[in-house]
């Protein structure tokens, strides 16, 4: 940052202990981290850890059970207002006005953000120019696929200059190819404007963009870091077989190589440092037909692995019957 | 805009409050600017009537996007005042009338009063709607008093409903009723006031309501009923005694009196059809002056303004 006066290892967001409870269900338990100012810093889990819930209460749209958050200097349940006016939101669901164009739908929320006039026009073909939807800014919205749509929230996110951008799941329901689209718009945003931003998803190889990640789940942070240093910490690589008995090749690979494999994905899995090396002992010491193997590097994936005892995946099935109203409505989500 | 300085010199209040000695005594240093890009919304009522008519434009917007609305909005009421009121004249004119003033002419006032409520209605429940589709989010976490944007809400349905209403408003030649300035600009008034106070009762009933199916129980349990009890379609003296209490209980009653009361007043009538028609709301045998029913609207309307708000600005 290039501002004189900007506070060194400013603070953009510090939360403390943050609990939520619903009912008899503790979505959010005690987490604590903190976020600089100017940073990228996602939230990295299975759908149902708390993800949204956190990010609900950090934009004070959900009262705490206990615990504290600062946002932009400002404490959520004493000061909502000030957090708010100081925060821009992407929602996991779409929350823009279908009979309304493009422009009119920014149009709105510069005026309830109090921008004024004049700087709202030039913000508005800033942020329109930015995500490609200029020419598309007479637009119905309800004329819109999935992806402009979320890119207009985006640009409508940044309406009014926020200090921290949270974006819920921001490629959530999208092709590969318009999530690759909204990634280049983020990392173009990170250089452009001086933003901390804050950002949940359950996809391993976008929280690779972030400057830090924290990896949560059931609700509480399981590991925080730069997702490298997660990455070193693990340090041994994934390896995934195919065998003629799973059983047999798991018993076998306790028994003669002391490695704990388990069951991931419908092949048998486990780490060792240095699979290259390892997998031809395996084939003659294993005494198990093996149909196929497969060696990964220490993905975030791994270190979520490493942290849960699951994959991020086999989280989110076994998560999906535990709420049934959220997952039906992210269902839903993901269908537009 | 000067609000928009305002906002930035509180914006330098964390900042500074946390080395606020230092900063005090280093006064020839410049004040920290914020960054070029960043800038933040500034507070007050100036703000708030912004964020209102926003809200309120919003729905004018949507209003006048949507003309099959405005198109389907009309059949009911054009039906109740053409075939049900012509069908209903022939029946009572064989006792009574002889030109002038008849049944089409009484139900008129109350066919307007139907069209503001229903769209009036519409429009407060579409926050439902608003709710499904993620938008009430977007206005809820904006830094706008909740007040403002539930002010905005009712100012904007109270307006459609008032635009829905004058298209009904211009059947009044067909009905007998003669286009009076001073009497349109009566009605006007009057379908306002009416139409702020249904739109908060809408507001505050959506406030409860989680799921777009419910808009039915709305419909059913709460609309019909304040319509058939109004006296929109039949006069309210001589009932007997439990449905004379349950429509002097229903606000829409004195919503539609004193609209009536206008039109009659503006109207050439046989003795039978005054007596028969020209009855005024009454409590025991004290005829209601129009203010107190305007005032007792005033007060509903307020009342339900305070419960909307209230609700809106829970945070869970």
């Amino acid at each position: 940052m290039t501002d004189p006066f900007a506070i060194p290892d400013a603070t953009s967001i510090k939360v403390t202990g943050l609990t939520r409870r619903f009912g008899d269900f503790e979505a959010v338990r005690g987490v604590s981290f903190e976020v600089a100012a100017g940073e990228t810093f996602g939230f990295l889990g299975p759908n149902g850890a708390g993800k949204s819930t956190t990010i609900s209460m950090l934009c004070t749209l959900l009262r705490p059970t206990s615990g504290s958050a600062q946002v932009a200097g400002y404490d959520v349940a004493d000061a909502p207002a000030e957090v708010r006016r100081r925060i821009g939101l992407v929602f996991q669901d779409t929350t823009l006005d279908d009979y309304l164009t493009a422009g009119e739908n920014l149009r709105f929320h510069a005026e309830l953000y109090g921008v004024p006039h004049t700087e709202a026009a030039r913000r508005i073909h800033d942020v329109l120019s930015m995500v490609g939807l200029w020419e598309r800014r007479d637009g119905l919205v309800r004329t819109f696929s999935g992806g402009m749509k979320r890119r207009l929230e985006i640009a409508r996110g940044l309406i009014h200059s926020p200090r921290v951008l949270f974006l819920d799941e921001p490629t959530i329901g999208l092709d590969p190819q318009t999530r690759a689209h909204i990634w280049s718009y983020i990392n173009e945003l990170r250089c452009r404007e001086q933003i901390t931003m804050f950002l949940t998803t359950h996809y391993m190889d976008e929280a690779e963009n972030c400057d830090r990640i924290a990896i949560i789940d059931e609700g509480e942070i399981v590991a925080s870091g730069t997702p490298e240093a997660l990455k070193a910490r693990v340090g041994e690589d994934r390896v995934q077989l195919h065998t003629d008995d799973d059983e047999a090749a798991m018993a076998a690979l306790t028994d003669r190589f002391k490695l704990k494999a388990t069951m991931s994905e419908g092949a048998v899995t486990f780490h060792v440092p240095g699979g290259e090396q390892f997998v031809p002992r395996l084939f003659t010491e294993l005494g198990v037909g093996i149909s196929s193997v497969s060696i990964a590097r220490p993905t975030l994936d791994d270190v979520f692995m490493a942290h849960t005892g699951r994959t991020i995946r086999d989280a989110e099935a076994s998560v999906a019957d535990r709420n049934a109203t959220s997952s039906w409505r992210r269902a839903r989500a993901r269908r537009r | 805009m000067s609000g928009a300085d305002q906002g930035a010199s509180a914006d330098q209040a964390p900042a500074s409050s946390t080395v606020a000695p230092s900063v005090a005594s280093t006064a020839s240093l410049p004040p920290r600017a914020a960054p070029a890009a960043v800038r933040v919304a500034s507070g007050g009522w100036r703000h708030d009537v912004t964020g209102a008519t926003v809200v309120w434009r919003r729905e004018l917007i949507r209003f006048s996007r949507n003309r099959l609305r405005i198109l389907t909005s009309l059949a009911q009421p054009i039906l109740f005042l053409f075939v049900l009121g012509t069908g209903m004249s022939s029946l009572i004119s064989r006792g009574a009338t002889s030109g002038g003033a008849n049944f089409k002419t009484f139900i008129f006032p109350g066919v307007v009063a139907m069209t503001v409520l229903f769209t009036a209605t519409f429009s407060a429940v579409s926050i439902v709607w608003d709710r499904e589709f993620g938008f009430l989010r977007e206005m809820l976490v904006a830094p706008v008093r909740r007040g403002a944007l539930i002010a905005g809400k009712c100012a904007g349905g109270a307006t459609v409903a008032t635009l829905q209403a004058l298209i009904m408003l211009a059947f009044a030649g067909l009905v007998g009723v003669p286009y009076s300035a001073v009497l349109i600009f009566t009605l006007i008034g009057e379908m306002l006031l009416a139409a702020v106070a249904i739109t908060a009762l809408g507001t505050a009933l959506a406030s409860r309501i989680a799921q777009v199916e419910s808009f039915q129980v709305v419909l059913q349990f709460v609309v019909l009923p304040l319509f058939f009890l109004s006296g929109a379609l039949f006069p309210l003296h001589g009932l007997p005694t439990w449905l004379s209490v349950l429509t002097r209980l229903d606000p829409l009653a004195y919503m539609v009196d004193p609209m009536r009361r206008a039109v009659f007043e503006h109207v050439t009538k046989t003795p039978v059809v005054s007596q028969l028609f020209g009855g005024t709301m009454t409590w025991g045998s004290w005829h209601l002056p129009i203010g107190v029913e305007l005032a007792l609207t005033a007060v509903f309307a307020a009342l339900m303004l305070t419960v909307a708000v209230r609700e809106f600005s829970k945070t869970d």
